[in-house]
């Protein structure tokens, strides 16, 4: 220990003296009299094999700053990679108040301390209740795959059916989330899974499989809007009549980033709606920025089945002013255990705080042309594109941000499209060859509000240069 | 205790309309990238480019708020919030509201972090893909474990893992139609009992006696139904159970597997590990013992390591080093997949990294020292209040935080565990958190002061309570009515958030149900 001259500047009470002094009063000549209580055979009496420290912050911080130089950044070279996580601007007011260290470093602090972050919360599930259309609105979990599995298994216990159909197109990531949460079949309580076809021209749902599927054992019918490959499911009041009618529950997953100008499920009934928060205001991170929401019907079988944490508005008894408190607090699994829905835990609460300050300042105008920047700079790449000899665009109807392209005429892999494109300091779309090997040597390409017109074109002449 | 004045302290408050009510129509907080012109003439407007059936009709009732007030609102918000680095964060006990060095956030706050695209090739995620690597053998040291990952999004996802795990490992031997049972303890975690029962197990709970899990009953209930065992060591109260080993033993002979929830590690940093206690598995909370900020929970990551046997299943990909390059390894046939998008939460992954490269192995030892030092002295400032208890093992020490009882006070005075701690956060601090359900330790609280906390801290924290405690005796009233000093608004009627005529889960359901509007 004497070889530490000075207190490590994160454990106060290393100065010299201080130690000592609380052992004295405790009683106790070591902090190994309490480790006493660990048999011998079980103490690690090893030197931990781990880097000696820096010693001073300064050396740290060059360390991982040149580590972290190895990574490219989207910001030094032109992105079209999205398919689950987006690039997106992000408001410089987002960044100020997500890094608040009242927000940053708050954790279970309740209506009686945090009560700022409680209504910041209430304002994240209202904001987001206008953009879905529903009454009710949860605090997220994990990200989008896993919110989806959970809305299955929600949708399976408030119908008491185990089976649930999916579109063929699912997002591959996604549907291998959901299948960890619906369990292998031998398991008590697995949720069956089933594929619906899709259209070949346009990628949405082919109802008249959905029709001979669905069955009285479907728990819910899940679909995509905007879909993995891009295209827009314009069919979800209709799919939503379909489940309804069979007892089943619909279940829209969606890109919230897309409903200031696409219509959100609630408005065509929809019970169970969720989707990733990331693309609201929330930096790619290396995909660390992914959260799970989920909004439903303001009625009491949803907010009994959902695993989440669920805050009310609160009458107050000095009128006129607002509070907040936890709705139905035993239902989880922190009151319940194994008899809870599911489970909670820790998640990704400080993006909710993000996406609640996305939304105050788009407002539904900066919502809806958003959306339509987006929709207009997507169609003009994929028209652009479409013009290079033996590329073809998979689906030619409506899609939003993204775009499913087939390079299998011009003779080359997207693997080594890609590569190329990499030389020039492009990310090309997203090789989805093994994922959907049906749709040939297709790439997903994800074209944004921060891709600008010469962006676009510096990937065009890329792409005619290489191919 | 002599010589500490409370704070003359009181919160921020401002009243603060939900920001719905601040909207004026035509005001903008920001303004959105339009088309580019020569785009404009070429392609169809919006509106046609989407068919009609998924048109939005109605646009959404957001806030209409220019871009100051906007900002203004957020951080009235922030300052009604204690958070931990304004207020002493001792209360929390389980989750070790450690300091998360600024540097750490900053470095996570580099373009070569946040503008960094998951899917994008290997050759140019090699930073971020090291700093896995070598995180993964720092966590290898610490728990002697010989793999780990870093995809779950927390830690109850870690413990989801483990089942999922358990469930494979199972399955592959043909044998999982018989192991249908998990066990775990009254004091663990309630995720140890969630998890495995979402993914398809029986969970039972092993009693306690005198604050250990009973060996006996675990003895009686293990069988070849047994599929595994989860526990915490220390467990929620503190209590370290010197029989772990035997109680692993007991499941590996019934042919079971044996996960270590290590959220609670922070004491054990260098002093004891899962893999001499024979565990299989384990998982660290990086956003705990590690540093990482709890950011209003989350983004958090639970860090999920087992041995050789168990790594055919590890969720993929693994990260992987050839030569001096790092690779992601998706070719494992065995995995049990994915439970959750790319490679998790790395800047979670990157502060837990920083700080273990800021403490070196004798600063992590430290830390475990000072934390369960710390913890001995608050427990003797808190064992001299009136009212104060700490049921169970009398004799044992406890590691880095313990679950007291008020009930004593309770019965003196009608005031519990939950009316004291409304009246904490008028003293500037955190408040404390209570405990998981069910209450076996009646008015329960459980404080745990990590190494972040000063003497001094802990002083304070515990001169709180004791104030509190005699307000309980001698001015009922302000316990009665507390918090004074907060922003925090008197509820009328908890039954308000039971009742679903009543609660209202958002600002257009509050309008509908209060006033009958929209
Ligand atoms: C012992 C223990 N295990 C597991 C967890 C769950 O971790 P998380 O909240 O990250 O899901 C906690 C968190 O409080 C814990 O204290």
């Amino acid at each position: 220990m004497d070889k530490m001259k000075h207190a490590h500047p994160y454990i106060p009470n290393e100065a010299p003296g201080i130690r000592e002094e609380m052992l004295k009063a405790v009683g106790l000549k070591s902090v190994y009299d309490v480790y006493a209580e660990i048999p011998e055979r079980l103490r690690y009496t090893e030197r931990l094999k781990v880097p000696e420290a820096f010693t001073s912050e300064y050396e740290l911080r060059r360390h991982v700053e040149k580590i972290l130089s190895k990574n490219k950044t989207c910001a030094e070279y032109l992105n079209f990679l999205g398919g689950g996580c987006w690039q997106h601007y992000v408001p410089a007011v987002v960044d100020e108040v997500v890094n608040r260290s009242e927000f940053l470093t708050a954790y279970c602090g309740a209506n009686y301390s945090d009560v700022g972050k409680y209504q910041a919360r209430f304002e994240f599930n209202s904001l987001m209740a206008e953009l879905l259309d529903v009454d009710a609105v949860a605090n997220p979990i994990y990200d989008w795959g896993d919110v989806a599995g959970r809305s299955i298994r929600m949708a399976s216990r408030i119908t008491g059916k185990n089976e649930v159909l999916l579109p063929a197109t699912v997002c591959p990531q996604r549907l291998a989330e959901i299948r960890q949460l619906c369990q292998p079949e031998e398991m008590a309580g697995a949720i069956a899974i089933r594929f619906i076809d899709f259209d070949p021209a346009t990628g949405r749902m082919n109802l008249k499989d959905l029709k001979e599927k669905i069955s009285g054992n479907t728990a819910a019918v899940y679909f995509e809007n905007p879909s993995y490959l891009g295209f827009i499911e314009d069919q979800g009041e209709e799919i939503t009549r379909i489940a309804h009618a069979a007892g089943a529950q619909s279940i829209a997953g969606v890109d919230p980033i897309s409903l200031g100008i696409l219509i959100p499920p609630g408005s065509f009934g929809a019970d169970i709606i969720c989707g990733d928060l990331q693309p609201l205001g929330v930096h790619m991170n290396a995909g660390g920025g992914q959260s799970g929401f989920i909004g439903f019907k303001d009625e009491e079988v949803y907010i009994a089945e959902c695993p989440l944490e669920i805050y009310s508005i609160m009458d107050t008894v000095k009128e006129g002013q607002y509070a907040f408190a936890e709705v139905r607090a035993e239902r989880t699994s922190y009151g319940l255990r194994d008899k809870g829905k599911d489970w909670v835990g820790t998640a990704s609460g400080l993006w909710t705080i993000a996406a609640a300050v996305y939304l105050s300042l788009m407002g539904p105008e900066g919502m809806r042309e958003v959306g339509e920047t987006i929709i207009r700079n997507a169609r003009y790449a994929r028209d652009l594109l479409s013009s290079l000899p033996g590329v073809k665009p998979v689906f030619t109807g409506a899609h939003f941000k993204e775009f499913l392209l087939d390079f299998s005429e011009t003779g080359k892999t997207v693997a080594r499209i890609n590569a190329a494109l990499l030389e020039r300091r492009i990310f090309g779309g997203k090789d989805v060859s093994t994922e959907f090997p049906q749709f040939g040597q297709g790439a997903l390409f994800c074209v944004t509000e921060i891709h600008q017109r010469e962006d676009i074109h510096r990937l065009f002449e890329a792409l005619k240069e290489v191919l | 205790m002599k010589g500490i004045k409370l704070r003359n302290y009181h919160a921020a408050k401002y009243d603060e309309p939900i920001i719905m009510e601040m909207s004026v129509p035509g005001r903008r907080g920001i303004l959105v990238p339009p088309v580019d012109a020569a785009i404009h003439g070429v392609v169809p407007s919006a509106e046609e480019l989407v068919p009609p059936a998924a048109r939005r009709v109605h646009s959404p009732a957001l806030p209409e708020i220019d871009q100051y007030h906007a900002l203004m609102h957020f951080l009235r918000l922030s300052q009604m919030t204690l958070g931990m680095e304004t207020g002493i964060d001792i209360g929390e006990g389980t989750c070790t509201m450690k300091y998360s060095p600024k540097v750490n956030d900053q470095l996570a706050r580099l373009p070569q972090m946040t503008e960094v695209h998951p899917s994008q090739p290997e050759e140019t995620l090699q930073g971020i893909l090291q700093i896995i690597w070598e995180l993964e053998s720092y966590l290898k040291a610490v728990s002697g474990m010989d793999a780990f990952s870093f995809q779950t999004g927390g830690g109850a996802h870690a413990t989801y893992v483990n089942a999922c795990v358990t469930r494979r490992y199972h399955q592959d031997r043909g044998d999982l139609a018989r192991r249908t049972e998990v066990i775990t303890t009254q004091f663990t975690h309630p995720c140890n009992a969630a998890t495995p029962a979402t993914a398809g197990f029986k969970v039972i709970i092993l009693p306690q006696k005198n604050g250990y899990p009973d060996i006996e009953a675990l003895k009686s209930i293990v069988s070849e139904k047994t599929a595994a065992l989860h526990m915490t060591n220390p467990e929620d109260t503190g209590i370290f159970n010197p029989k772990v080993d035997e109680f692993t033993k007991i499941v590996h002979d019934a042919g079971g597997l044996c996960f270590y929830d290590q959220a609670n590690a922070n004491g054990l940093l260098g002093i004891a590990r899962a893999r001499e206690a024979g565990f299989d598995a384990c998982h660290f909370n990086l956003h705990k013992t590690f540093s990482s900020p709890h950011g209003c929970e989350g983004p958090a990551a639970g860090a999920y390591g087992c041995t050789e046997a168990l790594l055919p299943y590890l969720p993929a990909p693994l990260v992987v080093r050839r030569g001096d390059s790092f690779h992601l390894d998706y070719d494992r046939p065995k995995s049990v997949g994915k439970v959750r998008s790319y490679l998790g939460n790395l800047e979670v992954i990157l502060k837990a990294y920083s700080w273990i490269r800021t403490m070196g192995p004798e600063g992590l030892k430290t830390a475990a020292e000072v934390s369960v030092l710390n913890n001995q002295y608050l427990e003797h400032l808190l064992m001299q209040i009136d009212g104060v208890s700490r049921p169970f093992a009398e004799g044992h020490r406890r590691f880095e935080q313990i679950r007291f009882s008020m009930e004593k006070l309770k019965e003196d005075t009608g005031f519990g565990s939950h009316e004291i701690q409304n009246r904490m956060v008028d003293f500037g601090i955190q408040s404390y958190w209570l405990s998981h359900h069910p209450f076996v330790v009646p008015e329960p609280f459980t404080p745990e002061p990590c190494e972040s906390y000063s003497k001094e801290d802990i002083e304070y924290w515990a001169t709180a309570i004791e104030q509190a405690c005699r307000e309980a005796r001698e001015t009922p009233e302000v316990i009665e009515t507390a918090p004074h000093r907060q922003a925090v608004n008197q509820i009328k009627d908890f039954s308000q958030a039971e009742d679903p005529d009543r609660w209202a889960i958002t600002w257009r359901a509050f309008q509908k149900k209060r006033n009958g509007r929209r």
